[in-house]
């Protein structure tokens, strides 16, 4: 264990990197789900079968798939991303698309008459999004996002393997020279743990707070 | 970057043998999960106290953690302590316990869902326990479970290419190993990424229609 510690600042390092990379692909992929999922809605044919085919592309292909995709075959038609921005890519565009799925659900849960006063009172499609359905879709889609933040912490793992230097990188890194197995793992699942848990936590923390007065939404569950 | 067919032409038997290896580990790892998620899930169901919270623990660090590090766990610190399990052995294991997590939320939520009253009524009728799970309660949550249950196996068949990184040659790991070789790397990886699209879009369809058919009707709220 003390050789463990002589590696705490590669544990740190793959720490902080880890966490910059699940956050920027967060917001990327919270941006993602909101327009993707509310072009379902659009009146336009197109924007909604480019929604689709977005979603079932990168809903259909493994991550991985993608990952590698992103970082050794667009480099050969010039494009070229820094490993970390690959990563934050292909992670942010995955869980994207699930996101979507779940701001979609979301908006279509809000009650019909809720769409059909918006209607009444003349207001415009983006009144009817903005001050009717999205804030009562948000308190809904919560607990799912809750859920996909925590399944893209375990994503960025993957990203180790186009050489980003996280968490699991790190543990490689003290195996190959150290030549100890269980040491390294184990602290690393401990960390990966810890990370979850803060954020499964943060995602309880928000719930409270939309759930607060809302009951009638939330009571009905997701 | 030009496509050459001669390279598809190449690959494909190999890329056929990968998808075997695929999707066998896909339905092991299945097979694995369910009996392990059912299992968990009632032993978080359980009546002691310890039992359960233990088990909901244990069962939230495995979910909470990256699949990949858990497969590296397997692979890596088991031999030192005796144990020598083939890759394709251990990446089947760690794919199974890792889901097993996701499962026995689905049994869980599936038993829990099932109205106090019908146990109650199962009581009132003077039926034991065998009886009121075989007569009463699961053919009442069953129904509801198979739906998740096969999506579960889709996000399973996405998560394999994770295997490769335990030197398991399935469909990921045999593009990776062609374009390592021949430094080709758009042919490999738009294949795989096809090979996946191919089996995942129409798997994506059927267990919506799966969850069409086994929609809760008429139960007067929902």
């Amino acid at each position: 264990m003390e050789e463990i510690l002589e590696y705490s600042p590669l544990l740190i390092k793959g720490t902080i990197t880890t966490i910059e990379l699940t956050l920027a692909s967060a917001v990327l992929a919270v941006i993602i789900s909101f327009v993707v999922g509310l072009s379902r809605f659009s009146r336009l044919r197109f924007v909604r079968a480019s929604a689709i085919v977005y979603l079932e592309f990168f809903r259909g292909t493994s991550a991985i798939v993608q990952m590698f995709f992103m970082f050794y075959v667009l480099p050969l038609f010039g494009v070229t991303f820094p490993p970390l921005l690959a990563g934050i890519l292909a992670c942010g565009l995955n869980l994207g698309s699930y996101g979507s799925e779940v701001v979609r659900s979301a908006v279509e849960s809000v009650g019909r008459g809720q769409h059909e006063a918006a209607q009444a009172l003349n207001y415009s499609i983006y009144q009817r999004f903005r001050y009717v359905l999205i804030p009562q879709a948000v308190p809904v889609m919560i607990p799912t996002f809750g859920n996909l933040l925590i399944e893209l912490l375990k994503l960025t793992a993957v990203a180790s393997l186009i050489t980003i230097s996280d968490l699991t990188f790190m543990s490689q890194i003290i195996r190959v020279q150290t030549a100890l197995t269980l040491e390294p793992f184990l602290v690393i699942l401990v960390i990966y743990f810890i990370i979850s848990s803060v954020l499964v936590w943060f995602t309880k923390w928000i719930e409270r707070k939309f759930a607060a007065g809302r009951h009638t939404i939330t009571s009905k569950g997701a | 970057m030009d496509w050459s067919w001669a390279v598809v032409y190449e690959l494909l038997p190999k890329m056929w043998e990968g998808l075997i290896v695929t999707v066998q580990a896909t339905f092991v790892g299945a097979l694995l999960a369910y009996v392990l998620g059912l299992l968990l899930a009632l032993l978080k169901m359980s009546k002691s106290w310890i039992v359960a919270k233990t088990s909901y623990w244990i069962s939230e660090f495995v979910r909470r953690t990256p699949l990949l590090v858990q497969l590296y766990f397997l692979f890596y610190v088991l031999p030192d302590f005796g144990i020598f399990l083939s890759p394709f052995v251990a990446g089947v294991i760690g794919l199974g316990i890792h889901f097993s997590t996701y499962t026995s939320e689905v049994y869980r939520a599936g038993i829990e869902n099932v109205p106090t009253g019908q146990w109650e009524a199962s009581r009132a009728l003077n039926y034991n326990a065998y009886q009121t799970m075989s007569y009463v309660i699961l053919p009442q949550a069953i129904p509801p479970m198979i739906p998740p249950l096969a999506n579960y196996l889709i996000t399973m068949f996405k998560e394999t290419p994770l295997l490769s990184a335990i030197t398991v040659v399935e469909l990921f790991n045999v593009a990776t190993i062609f374009s390592n070789s021949n430094y080709k790397y758009l042919e490999p990886m738009t294949l795989v990424g096809v090979f996946f699209l191919i089996v995942s879009v129409p798997a994506a369809y059927a267990a919506m229609k799966l969850e069409q058919h086994f929609k809760p009707k008429g139960t007067g709220f929902s």
